[in-house]
C-alpha cells in the first residue's frame, strides 16, 4: 500500500469516489429493479409484454393453439443452453434500443436470424413428421409457418 | 493540488506529483460514474415514460351525450381519433380511384375552391348511359367523407329537383331526424324524406343551429352516426340500413326483428356501420322512403330482380324511352360476394386498420382507399412486400377495367340501336323487349361501375355481372332484329337463388355466392318469384 494513502487528500477522494460508485450503482440496481429485469432472465411469456410494443403478439399467442404447448422462448430462441442465452442477450439489446429510441418498422418485422431460429423449432418438436415432406423441396426449404401462421399466434 | 504539502519533509516532490495523478484519476472515475449515473437515469427515465404510456390514460373532458353532433366536441375526449378523422380532408389518387383536388374558380352559387375530376369527362360513355338524368349533368370522383355534405349541396345535379332523402347519408342525420320526431328517429326520417332537398336541408340547419344551438349547423358524417356515446361501442344509427338489414334477414334467412345494434357481433358490426350508407338503395313511393333493396338477396342481379318484381324506375332513358335505373355504390354488397369478406375481414380491417399512437392501438379514422396505406392495411396479414401487393391490387382493377370497357361499348351500341330502331319506327314490341334488355344490362354494368373498388371487393362477382350484362345487350340487338327466340333458355334467368345455398360461415356475408357455378338446370327450377322475372323457357 502506498504511503500518500494515509494523507487526509486520499481519504476525501476515496469517499468522493465510494459515493459516485455507488450512486451509480443504486440507481443501476433501482432501474433494473424498476424495469423488471429479473423477468428476463425467465421462461416466463408476460415478460415479454413488459414492453407495451408486444402485446399484440402476446394476445394473438393466447389465440393461437400452441399457447397451452409454447412459451415465447419456445419458439423464439434456440433449444440448447448457449444459443437460447445468446439469442435472449442480442434480441434483449435489440429490443431495448429500438423500443428506447423509438427506431423501428410498424407493424414490427422478425428479423432473419430469428426467423431461421423459429423454423428450427418447429423442426425440434416436429421433425419426424416433416421428415418425409423435406425431401420434395428443391432449392430453399418452405418455412413451416408460410402455411401455419396461425398457430404461434393466433387471429 | 489544494492540499498544502510542506516542502522541507524528504521526498515531498514525489509525493506532490503522485497525489496530482491521484487526482486526476479520482476526477476521471468520478466524471465516468457521473456519465453513468446520467445515462442509467435518462433509461429509468425512459422506461418511466414507456410505462406510463401503457397505462392508456384516458381524461373525459367532456359529456357526451346522445345529442353531441360536433365531432369538435367528441375530439376532446378522443383527440388521437379526432385528428385522423379530420384527416379526411386529403385527396389523394390511386391508380383507378381516388380524387384530385382541381382548381375552380369560386362563384356565389357555388363558393368550392377545390372539385375532384368529372368522370363524365374521363368516361362520356356514362353520359349515354345516363341520358336523362341528374347524373348525366354532374357526376365527379367522390371525394373523402369531410367533403359529403359541400359536394352534395353544390353538385349541379340540383338542376333536377332533388330530395330530401339524400341527407340521410350526406349529413349526420341521426339527432335532427330524433328532433324532428319528438324522439322517434324512424318518424323524422319519414319527416324528411318526402321534402324537397333544399327544404329539408334547411330545416335540420334549424334544428341544428337553434334547437341544438349549435354554430356549425349540420355536419358531415360524425362520431355519433357510428358510436355510442356512453360506451364508444359501434352501433347503427341510419334508418335505411336498420330496415334494409332487418328486410334482408327475414326474407333471405328468415330471421325476425333483426337488429344490428343487439344482435351482430363486433366484427360485424365493423362492417355494418359502413354498410348504413355504402350501398345500392332507392326513394320507394310517394314518400321517397329510403329502401335498400335486398329481400332477394345482396348480388346485383337479385337486386336487379327485386326491381323487376316492383315495376320501380329511376328515369326514363332520354334517347331509347325505356324504363331504367341508376346503381349506387354497392360497396356493402359487393364486398359480401369477395374472399375478404368470406374470410371474415370487416371494411375497417382494410379501410381504418389499426395503427399505435404510444401503447395505444387505435382505428385509423382517416378513412381512405388500402392503396395508401398497403402497410397497415395489407401487410398485416399478406406476407409480401408493399410493390407486390400494390402490384396484384391493381392487376385486378386493370382485368376489371377491360371488362367494364367492353360491357359500355356494348351498352353504348345497343343505345344507338335502339335509337335509330325508334326512327326507323320498329314495332312495339320488338322496341319494348329491346328496352328491358338496356334496362338489364346497364342496371348491371352501373352496379359495377358505381361500386368503389374498381372490380376489388369481388372480382369474380363483378366479371359475373358484366358478363350478365353482355349477354343482355347481346339479347337486346337480336331483339331489335325480331329473334328473341334464338336465345337460349338459360339466358335471362337467374343462377341458384341464395335461398338453396348452404349456409355460409360467416354470419356477416348474408349472401355468399354459391359454392357450385350456376347450374341451368337449378335455374329452370328456381323460385317463382325468381325466373319469373325474366325466363324466355
Amino acid at each position: 500500500m502506498a504511503h500518500w494513502l494515509t494523507t487526509r487528500t486520499a481519504l476525501i477522494a476515496a469517499v468522493a469516489l465510494g459515493l459516485a460508485a455507488g450512486s451509480a450503482a443504486g440507481v443501476g440496481f433501482y432501474t433494473f429493479v424498476y424495469a423488471r429485469g429479473a423477468s428476463y432472465m425467465t421462461n416466463d411469456p408476460t415478460a415479454c409484454v413488459n414492453c407495451h410494443v408486444m402485446r399484440g403478439q402476446f394476445e394473438a399467442w393466447q389465440r393461437g393453439s400452441h399457447h397451452a404447448v409454447a412459451v415465447c422462448n419456445d419458439c423464439h430462441t434456440p433449444h440448447n443452453l448457449l444459443g437460447k442465452w445468446t439469442t435472449k442477450a442480442l434480441n434483449g439489446w435489440h429490443h431495448s434500443v429500438a423500443f428506447t429510441t423509438g427506431q423501428f418498422h410498424e407493424p414490427i418485422q422478425i428479423t432473419e436470424r430469428n426467423r431461421k431460429i423459429t423454423q428450427q423449432t418447429c423442426r425440434d418438436c416436429h421433425g419426424d413428421i416433416v421428415a418425409m415432406i423435406d425431401t420434395h423441396t428443391r432449392g430453399e426449404r418452405v418455412d413451416c409457418i408460410r402455411c401455419h401462421r396461425e398457430v404461434g399466434h393466433g387471429d | 493540488m489544494t492540499q498544502p504539502h510542506p516542502s522541507d519533509q524528504p521526498g515531498a516532490l514525489e509525493r506532490r506529483v503522485t497525489g496530482g495523478r491521484f487526482i486526476a484519476l479520482v476526477l476521471a472515475i468520478a466524471i465516468f460514474s457521473g456519465i453513468v449515473t446520467l445515462a442509467i437515469t435518462a433509461l429509468l427515465m425512459n422506461i418511466q415514460e414507456r410505462k406510463q404510456e401503457a397505462r392508456n390514460p384516458f381524461f373525459r373532458v367532456v359529456e357526451l351525450d346522445d345529442m353531441t353532433v360536433d365531432p369538435a366536441v367528441w375530439g376532446k375526449n378522443f383527440p388521437l381519433q379526432y385528428d385522423m378523422y379530420l384527416k379526411t380532408v386529403d385527396m389523394q389518387r390511386t391508380r383507378f380511384g381516388g380524387s384530385e383536388a382541381m382548381v375552380r374558380r369560386p362563384t356565389d352559387a357555388d363558393p368550392r375552391t377545390q372539385v375532384a375530376q368529372s368522370k363524365l369527362e374521363e368516361d362520356p360513355r356514362l353520359a349515354t348511359m345516363w341520358a336523362g338524368y341528374a347524373f348525366a349533368i354532374d357526376f365527379r370522383e367522390e371525394r373523402g367523407h369531410a367533403y359529403m355534405l359541400e359536394d352534395q349541396t353544390y353538385t349541379q345535379r340540383h338542376q333536377k329537383e332533388q330530395a330530401g332523402t339524400c341527407l340521410h347519408c350526406h349529413a349526420s342525420t341521426y339527432v335532427p331526424y330524433k328532433i324532428a320526431g319528438d324522439g322517434d328517429l324512424i318518424a323524422g326520417f319519414e319527416k324528411f324524406n318526402p321534402l324537397p332537398y333544399f327544404e329539408a336541408r334547411k330545416q335540420m340547419e334549424t334544428i341544428m343551429t337553434e334547437t341544438l344551438d349549435d354554430p356549425h349547423g349540420l355536419h358531415p358524417v360524425a362520431c355519433i352516426d357510428c358510436h355510442d356515446p356512453e360506451t364508444m361501442a359501434l352501433r347503427v344509427t341510419r334508418p335505411g340500413f336498420l330496415e334494409g338489414i332487418a328486410a334482408f334477414k327475414r326474407e333471405v334467412e328468415g330471421i325476425d326483428n333483426y337488429d344490428p345494434n343487439t344482435m351482430a357481433t363486433r366484427q360485424e358490426m365493423r362492417t355494418f356501420v359502413c354498410g348504413q350508407c355504402h350501398v345500392e338503395y332507392y326513394f320507394k313511393g310517394e314518400g321517397k322512403r329510403l329502401t335498400y333493396p335486398w329481400t332477394n338477396g345482396l348480388r346485383g342481379d337479385q337486386i336487379l330482380a327485386y326491381y323487376e318484381e316492383t315495376g320501380f324506375a329511376d328515369w326514363t332513358h332520354a334517347e331509347t324511352g325505356a324504363q331504367v335505373l341508376k346503381a349506387q355504390h354497392p360497396e356493402f354488397e359487393m364486398y359480401n360476394q369477395g374472399i375478404h369478406a368470406r374470410s371474415g375481414v370487416a371494411c375497417a380491417d382494410c379501410h381504418m386498420p389499426y395503427v399505435r399512437e404510444g401503447a395505444l392501438k387505435v382505428s385509423d379514422h382517416h378513412v381512405r382507399s388500402p392503396l395508401l396505406n398497403i402497410n397497415n392495411a395489407c401487410q398485416t396479414c399478406h406476407n409480401f412486400p408493399e410493390a407486390e401487393m400494390k402490384e396484384r391490387a391493381e392487376l385486378i382493377q386493370s382485368r376489371f377495367f377491360e371488362m367494364r370497357d367492353l360491357a359500355l361499348d356494348g351498352l353504348v351500341e345497343l343505345i344507338a340501336e335502339i335509337k335509330a330502331a325508334r326512327q326507323a319506327g320498329v314495332g312495339d314490341e320488338q322496341l319494348r323487349a329491346a328496352q328491358g334488355f338496356q334496362r338489364k344490362s346497364q342496371f348491371l354494368i352501373d352496379f359495377c361501375e358505381a361500386e368503389n373498388s374498381m372490380g376489388f371487393h369481388a372480382p369474380q362477382e363483378s366479371a359475373r355481372l358484366l358478363t350478365q350484362a353482355l349477354d343482355y345487350v347481346r339479347q337486346g340487338q337480336l331483339a331489335l332484329r325480331g329473334s328473341v327466340a334464338a336465345t337460349s333458355g338459360a339466358t335471362g334467368a337467374l343462377p341458384p337463388s341464395v335461398e338453396s345455398a348452404p349456409a355460409p360461415p360467416q354470419p356477416m356475408q348474408p349472401a355468399a355466392p354459391p359454392e357450385n357455378p350456376p347450374d341451368e338446370q337449378s335455374a329452370q327450377s328456381a323460385p317463382a318469384s325468381e325466373s319469373a322475372v325474366f325466363n324466355e323457357g
